[in-house]
C-alpha cells in the first residue's frame, strides 16, 4: 500500500528515510540572534521508530519542524524521502509534507468536521482515489485506530485519546512514509497516552512508515527502538532502548 | 466521473453551516444589503417609471411643446395656432390641443386641498390610448364634469368607492364646483398625485387667468407608415422657434431626464443604494475574517498536513460565494413582498423586474467576494510551523 512521493526518488527505500548532516538554526536577527540547534548529525532508517527526549526548550521542536518541512533549513543538509529540503521552494516543501505524516500535542482536529471528515482530509490528499474509495480509507482507518462506532462525532464530543486516536487516523490515511509527532501524550493520562502510543507504533510498523516521536513521556520510551537525547542544542550518543 | 474523482469534503459548506450563529448574522447583514438595495433601485426606477405614468397614455405621434417645459410640474404654454401650422405637413392627420395644469382638488371627505393633475381637452377628441377614457369622454361635454384617476392617492378622498357605490361624488377644484362623471386609471407618478380629466370649457372656467388662445400640449397624429422622426425634423424647420417638436419617446425622455438630472432623487436612491453595499461588505467582511481568524492553526494544520496556500484561499472564496447566494434569496423574497406592500401603499409602479434582480445578486457576489478576497490576506498568517 505504499505510494511513492510525487518528489522522492525511488531508491529511497533503500536509503535512510531521514537523513540530517551538520545542521544548525537560529532563532531572532543581529545581537537578538539566538542559536537553537548546533551542528546536528541524524538517520532515520525505513521503518525505525526513533524517539527523541531532551529538557524543553533545547530544541527539539525545531529540529522536528526542520524536518517536517515545515521551515526553510539554514545550515546544513536535511534530506527527507530523498529530498533535499535546503534550498527547497515552498511548493517542493508543501509536496513533501503530503508524504509527511503529523501528530501535534493538541490533537488539532478541524471543530466542524466529523471524525470521519478530519481523517478523509487526509485522505483526499492522496492522489488517483475517487471519493467513494477516499471515503472507505478513512472508515478503515478509524476502524484501525478503534474508533468505529464514533465515525459522525464532532471532536468536541470526543476525548481526549478518542481525539488523539483520530489524529493518529489522519495522519496515516495519506499514506505517510514518515510520521513526526511531537508529545502526542501530553494531554492524555497515563493508560490512555500508553494505547496511543502502542496503537501509533503498531500501525506505523504495519504501514512500514519510519517514526520520529519528541516526548518528555518516560513511561512511552520502551516503544522506541532508538532513543536520542537532547541538550541545547546538541544530539548526545544514541542510547539503547530501555525496556 | 471527473468530478467524482475531484469530489473532496465540503469544508466551505461545513465552515458555515456549523457555526450557526455566525452563518445567521452573516446573513441577516447580506439580506440587510440586498434588501436595502432592492428597496433603493426599485424607488429609483418606480420614479422614473411613474414620472411618465400620464405621458404613456396618449394617443400620439409627435407632440409639442413651449420651449420653456422642462417637466410634466411645470408646463408652460405656447400659441395654439403653432398646431394648426403642423397641418400643413402631408403626414398629419389629426391634431389635438390639451390643457395640463395643477388645480387644487378639495377631498369631499375631510376637505383638505391638494394639487391634483388637471387635463382639459375637446370631449369629442381621441386624446387617450385607452378606450375606456375615450367611451367616457362624451360626459365630459357638460360643465363642471371630470373623469377621476381612480389609482390617485387616498389623499383626495374614498372618491372611487363613494363614485362605485353610485353616490354622487361633487366638490371643488380652485373654488369651482366639480362633479365625477367616470373613473379610469393611471396612477400617481412622483410629479402628481392623482388626475382628472375634463373639457376645455370647465378648464377655462377653473384657470380664468390662462391666456387666451395657449394650450400646454399639442398632440400631433401623422398618417400610418410616416417616420416620426422624419416629420419632427420637417416641423421643426417649418415652426418658429416658439415650440420645439418632439417625438412621444422624446417626450418621455426628457421627463425622465428631467428627474434624472434637475433633481437629486436620483443620486439619492443611488447613494442608499451604495450605502447598502458598504454596509454588506462591512458585515461579510467582518464575518470571513473573524472565521478566518478563528480557523487559523486548522488552517495552518491543513498546510502542514500538504494542503497548499491555493486550496485554503479556495476555501475561504467558496464561503464567499455560498454566503452570497444563500444570503440573496431571503432578501429577494422579502423584497418582493415589500414591493407589493410599498405598491399598495405609494400606488407606485415598484415592480421586480430582472435586470434589477440580477444587478442585485452581482452587488451581492461582489461584496461577498471582495470581502472573501480581503479575509483571505489574514491566510497569510498561517504558519504551519508555529503549531507544533
Amino acid at each position: 500500500m505504499v505510494l511513492s512521493s510525487p518528489i522522492a526518488d525511488t531508491s529511497s527505500q533503500t536509503f535512510a528515510t531521514v537523513a540530517v548532516r551538520g545542521l544548525s538554526h537560529w532563532f531572532g536577527t543581529g545581537t537578538m540572534q539566538r542559536q537553537v540547534l548546533q551542528g546536528i548529525d541524524l538517520e532515520i532508517r525505513p521503518g525505525e521508530v526513533v524517539l527523541l527526549t531532551g529538557p524543553s526548550g533545547c530544541g527539539k521542536t525545531t529540529l522536528l519542524t526542520l524536518v517536517g518541512a515545515l521551515r526553510q533549513v539554514m545550515e546544513g543538509s536535511v534530506r527527507v524521502l530523498g529530498c533535499e529540503l535546503n534550498g527547497s521552494s515552498r511548493q517542493e516543501r508543501q509536496l513533501l509534507r503530503r508524504s509527511v505524516g503529523m501528530i501535534f500535542q493538541g490533537h488539532n482536529l478541524l471543530r466542524c468536521l466529523t471524525a470521519e471528515q478530519n481523517v478523509q482530509m487526509g485522505a483526499d490528499l492522496l492522489p488517483g482515489l475517487g471519493y467513494r474509495a477516499r471515503r472507505d480509507l478513512a472508515r478503515e482507518w478509524l476502524r484501525a485506530v478503534g474508533l468505529d462506532d464514533h465515525l459522525s462525532k464532532l471532536p468536541h464530543d470526543l476525548s481526549g485519546g478518542q481525539k488523539q486516536r483520530v489524529a493518529i487516523a489522519r495522519a496515516l490515511a495519506a499514506h505517510p512514509r514518515l510520521l513526526l509527532a511531537d508529545e502526542p501524550t501530553a494531554a492524555l493520562d497515563s493508560r490512555t497516552g500508553r494505547e496511543v502510543v502502542d496503537l501509533l507504533k503498531r500501525l506505523a510498523r504495519d504501514e512500514g512508515c519510519s517514526v520520529l516521536m519528541v516526548t518528555h513521556d518516560p513511561r512511552i520510551l520502551d516503544v522506541a527502538d532508538r532513543l536520542v537525547r537532547m541538550e541545547d542544542g546538541r544530539l548526545w550518543a544514541s542510547e539503547a532502548p530501555v525496556v | 466521473m471527473q468530478f467524482w474523482q475531484a469530489r473532496k469534503i465540503p469544508l466551505a459548506w461545513l465552515l458555515l453551516t456549523r457555526q450557526p450563529m455566525r452563518l445567521a448574522v452573516a446573513l441577516a447583514g447580506i439580506g440587510f444589503a440586498g434588501l436595502l438595495m432592492f428597496i433603493q433601485l426599485g424607488f429609483r426606477d418606480a420614479l422614473f417609471d411613474s414620472s411618465v405614468t400620464v405621458h404613456k397614455m396618449f394617443d400620439t405621434d409627435l407632440v409639442l411643446l413651449s420651449p420653456r417645459t422642462t417637466s410634466s410640474i411645470r408646463m408652460a404654454s405656447f400659441p395654439r395656432r403653432r398646431l394648426a401650422q403642423a397641418m400643413a405637413n402631408p403626414a398629419v392627420v389629426d391634431i389635438v390641443p390639451v390643457h395640463w395644469d395643477f388645480a387644487l382638488w378639495r377631498n369631499p371627505e375631510n376637505k383638505s386641498n391638494r394639487p391634483i393633475l388637471a387635463l382639459a381637452y375637446e370631449p369629442g377628441h381621441k386624446v387617450f390610448l385607452d378606450e375606456k377614457i375615450t367611451d367616457q369622454s362624451s360626459r365630459l361635454t357638460q360643465r363642471g364634469r371630470v373623469l377621476f384617476d381612480e389609482l390617485s392617492r387616498n389623499e383626495f378622498g374614498p372618491v372611487p368607492e363613494w363614485f362605485r357605490q353610485g353616490r354622487t361624488v361633487e366638490t371643488e377644484a380652485a373654488g369651482k364646483r366639480l362633479r365625477v362623471a367616470g373613473l379610469f386609471s393611471a396612477g400617481p407618478s412622483f410629479g402628481a398625485d392623482g388626475t382628472i380629466l375634463l373639457s376645455n370649457e370647465t378648464f377655462l372656467n377653473l384657470f380664468p387667468n390662462a391666456p387666451p388662445g395657449s394650450i400646454e400640449l399639442g398632440l400631433i397624429r401623422l398618417r400610418n407608415g410616416s417616420d416620426p422622426t422624419k416629420v419632427r425634423d420637417q416641423l421643426r424647420r417649418l415652426l418658429p422657434n416658439d415650440v420645439s417638436v418632439l417625438t412621444k419617446q422624446g417626450f418621455m425622455d426628457m421627463e425622465i431626464n428631467y428627474w434624472r438630472t434637475s433633481t437629486a432623487i436620483g443620486f439619492i436612491f443611488g447613494l442608499g443604494a451604495a450605502m447598502g453595499f458598504v454596509v454588506g461588505c462591512v458585515i461579510v467582511y467582518q464575518i470571513l475574517y473573524s472565521d478566518v481568524s478563528d480557523h487559523l492553526p486548522e488552517y495552518a494544520t491543513l498546510m502542514a498536513m500538504g494542503y497548499n496556500l491555493f486550496s485554503l484561499v479556495g476555501v475561504v472564496a467558496r464561503e464567499g460565494f455560498l454566503l452570497a447566494l444563500i444570503g440573496y434569496l431571503p432578501a429577494l423574497g422579502v423584497s418582493n413582498l415589500l414591493y407589493i406592500a410599498i405598491k399598495s401603499a405609494t400606488k407606485l409602479p415598484v415592480l421586480m423586474i430582472f435586470d434589477r434582480a440580477l444587478l442585485v445578486f452581482v452587488m451581492i457576489l461582489v461584496m461577498c467576494m471582495g470581502s472573501a478576497a480581503l479575509a483571505m490576506r489574514r491566510l497569510g498568517d498561517a504558519d504551519p510551523a508555529e503549531i507544533f
